[in-house]
């Protein structure tokens, strides 16, 4: 929030002008306001592997964090830059694969890769779009550095914590959106239906008929399913609502059974269609990928996009942005060493106190380590692991951090943070002006996964 | 709608009826203990019996004392029926069932469940179970407050209202019988004080005691009561309202689906025609205890043929 000479950052004088003139024991009883808020709601997650604890809030910091329209600009040019980078990528390893031709990619890389599906090459999804939903991870290390740290385009989830979190803070300090004139984001859910339904299979005459598919009421995004699905008014189903019935997917109804054209997707391609992926799957709605492949269904997002979420290919995205945009990328990655090429083992083996090291395939905060605050016998472990399968492995610096106020009983304290816009695209790309913003509650700490403690913060993104 | 969302909306408002009538079941039995001379433990039989759950209990429980028979009865999560599950179950109904919900009537379930499991979390005290009690009926209440006055009347309204009928029903037909021989003619010519007070407990469990006065204006009569709780109309609780309301229910929605009749809807007519045009007197001839088995049996096929019409599960 302050600069070097500790005055307030221009986003933020006006908020730190409001701020002054609290008092203290108030915005720790709005803290607790806000908790109620989240847990009358439940707006909850669950931790998997924790039996008593079923169901957890996410802590929420009352201090926003505040944009300005001038680094937003930046930002949402290079995050459309990137996803559409993303897009032809995809588009391109499920058919010519002229990036691999080119000697840009290694091909063991992409075909060897689990989440790359053999069941699409060849096949074009409606609209052409693979991501339709996408999620990138942002990190901040000065004034106008923002560093790319993963991208999500499988199935981000969080975007109900957006929404949620903008709704909680207007309901607790209406006053501050008089002061600050902040760039809606609650236009989200409209304009996911919008895209949704933009990208329905051609065949489909009238209005699309889209429904969100959970995994059901115990999934940890379980909550954010049903809201989407509320928020969009369409159906949440299930994979024991659906079948497939004269060629079509179909829900059960009361009144017996209706098709569905557009599938917004929150289950992983593995469990999509036990007759194509895992056998054992209960999630999923047999036969789906034969209604998909005839043209039938669309499905958000497209199965086999989750090879871009990989960290190895990660590694490779400012080749593959400026393979397929012609341009350079406008937003940085992370250094990145991949443990599979000899050289870089070896120098990350060397310095693994001073790196973050996490499975090409991970999410979510888990299997990684962080050089800096593991402990010796942690790393020396982890190190056993590196060498017995360094494919599975990429290395980053821990980045010096951008860090910003949270609301602590004591006052205000600086933390880590990131930043997830969400991307919708269709035969359009939008990018909503805010996001979500993670933070390292623990002081110090780097990690900002809610499945670690992590935290939530509303995102201002203000106009000019 | 989906028949999973049914389902959903009808298990939902099935449990939260149930966990309503539960705490008074434990309301009327406390009630007895506190009034009467040389009462014993063995009196919570009857109330686990009315609750469906004696013999579960007795399958976890030696002997039978207050005190376990109401740790069972309310928070016991083995007991599939205990006010705990019943909340539990009812609430993880609506989560699955959220976009038929609205915000309050969500809110309201969602609350209740975090009170109640926060509240039966601990071994209950003797002397916090009257306020405890009234916090179940007072977060039931609330969720059928928050429906009522937010929700559309359409499908989702009609599954809702069907499911808390069938349940209803079925409780007062099963308090009903549990006790039947204290209404039988032959033993209760003469009300003595033992048969006032097994008489009060029945009332007092469908918490019509003070309203029996306005119907019947005098002193409790075995017929007059079994009456009540089975053909007088206006009682909510009563075996005829709650047909009433199920059979309109279920004709909104035939309206409602261009006129559909299903198996349902002929079985739902026939057991209201016959409450509507039976008397007392040929019931407790015909005997109370077959009537009452026979309604129960009837109610849940009713149940199985909504389940089926309306493709809940396959």
């Amino acid at each position: 929030m302050l600069t070097a000479e500790n005055l307030p950052r221009p986003p933020y004088r006006d908020y730190h002008e409001w701020y002054a003139a609290q008092d203290t024991a108030h915005l720790i009883r709005k803290t607790q306001d806000a908790e109620n808020i989240f847990r009358r709601t439940g707006i909850t997650f669950a931790v998997y592997g924790h039996a008593d604890s079923s169901e957890k809030l996410i802590p929420f910091d009352i201090i926003p964090r505040i944009i300005s329209a001038r680094e937003w600009r930046k930002l949402a040019q290079g995050i459309e830059q990137r996803v559409l980078a993303l897009n032809a990528f995809l588009d391109d390893i499920y058919h010519k694969q002229e990036i691999i031709k080119a000697g840009r990619i290694p091909r063991e890389l992409i075909e060897r890769n689990v989440a790359f599906l053999p069941e699409m090459i060849g096949f074009k999804p409606p609209g052409g779009v693979y991501t339709h939903i996408v999620g990138t991870d942002i990190v901040r290390t000065g004034e106008d550095q923002f560093y790319v740290l993963e991208d999500n385009a499988r199935t981000p989830s969080g975007v109900s914590y957006m929404l949620e979190n903008r709704e909680t803070m207007m309901q607790m300090f209406p006053e501050l959106f008089t002061l600050n004139k902040v760039q809606r984001v609650e236009d989200y859910p409209r304009i996911l239906r919008q895209s949704l339904a933009a990208v329905a299979p051609p065949g489909c005459k009238g209005k699309p008929r889209v429904a969100v598919l959970t995994p059901g009421i115990y999934n940890s995004a379980y909550y954010e399913h049903s809201f989407l699905a509320d928020q969009m008014g369409v159906e949440l189903v299930e994979g024991s609502d659906l079948r497939v019935l004269d060629g079509k997917v179909q829900m059960r109804t009361t009144r017996g059974y209706e098709a569905i054209d557009v599938l917004y997707r929150r289950v992983d391609d593995d469990f999509l269609d036990p007759l194509t992926f895992r056998a054992d799957s209960a999630l999923g709605v047999p036969g789906i990928m034969d209604v998909y492949r005839a043209g039938n269904i669309t499905i958000a997002n497209a199965p086999g996009t989750g090879i871009s979420d990989d960290k190895a290919i990660y590694s490779y995205m400012p080749e593959i942005v400026e393979f397929y945009t012609g341009r350079k990328a406008l937003l940085e990655n992370v250094p990145t060493w991949r443990c599979s090429e000899p050289d870089s083992l070896k120098y990350v083996l060397d310095n693994i106190a001073d790196l973050v090291i996490k499975e090409v395939h991970g999410s979510g905060g888990y299997g990684m380590l962080v050089g800096p605050t593991a402990t010796k016998k942690e790393r020396s472990e982890f190190a056993d692991k590196l060498k017995a399968k360094p494919g599975n492995y990429i290395a980053q610096p821990t980045l010096a951090l951008s860090t910003v106020p949270i609301f602590v009983n004591k006052g205000v304290a600086p933390r880590h943070v990131d930043l997830r816009p969400y991307v919708l695209v269709s035969d359009k790309v939008k990018i909503i002006p805010g996001g979500l913003t993670r933070v390292a509650l623990k002081q110090g700490s780097l990690v900002v996964n809610s499945s670690q403690g992590g935290g939530t913060k509303d995102t201002w993104v203000l106009e000019d | 709608m989906l028949g999973r969302t049914a389902n959903g909306l009808y298990w939902m408002f099935r449990y939260i009826e149930r966990a309503e009538n539960i705490a008074r079941l434990v309301d009327a039995g406390l009630r007895v203990s506190l009034t009467r001379a040389g009462s014993s433990d063995e009196d919570w039989h009857g109330v686990l019996e009315s609750a469906g759950v004696r013999a579960a209990y007795s399958e976890v429980h030696d002997k039978m004392t207050a005190a376990d028979a109401i740790d069972y009865l309310l928070r016991d999560r083995a007991n599939l029926s205990s006010v705990m599950s019943c909340i539990e179950a009812g609430r993880n109904n609506a989560r699955m069932v959220r976009t038929a919900l609205t915000r309050e009537t969500w809110e309201a379930t969602n609350e209740a469940w975090i009170d109640l499991k926060a509240r039966l979390s601990r071994k209950l005290k003797a002397a916090d179970l009257p306020e405890l009690i009234g916090v179940i009926k007072h977060r039931c209440g609330l969720i059928r407050g928050a429906f009522h006055g937010s929700m559309l009347r359409n499908e989702i309204y009609n599954f809702a209202r069907i499911g808390t009928f069938i349940e209803r029903a079925d409780n007062t037909a099963r308090i009903l019988d549990v006790k039947y021989y204290v209404l039988l003619p032959s033993v209760s010519q003469v009300g003595s004080a033992l048969d006032n007070f097994q008489w009060e407990s029945i009332l007092r469990s469908v918490s019509a005691h003070r309203s029996y006065g306005w119907v019947y204006d005098g002193e409790y009569q075995a017929a007059n009561i079994a009456d009540m709780l089975i053909l007088q109309v206006q009682m909510p609780r009563s075996l005829a309202y709650c047909y009433e309301k199920i059979v309109s229910n279920l004709r909104y929605l035939s309206e409602d689906y261009g006129g559909e009749r299903l198996t349902a809807h002929d079985t739902a007519d026939a057991i209201r025609t016959m409450l509507k045009r039976g008397s007392v007197t040929e019931i407790m001839d015909q005997g109370l205890h077959e009537f009452l088995e026979d309604f129960v049996y009837r109610n849940n096929q009713l149940s199985a043929e909504i389940s089926d019409g309306y493709r809940f599960y396959q």
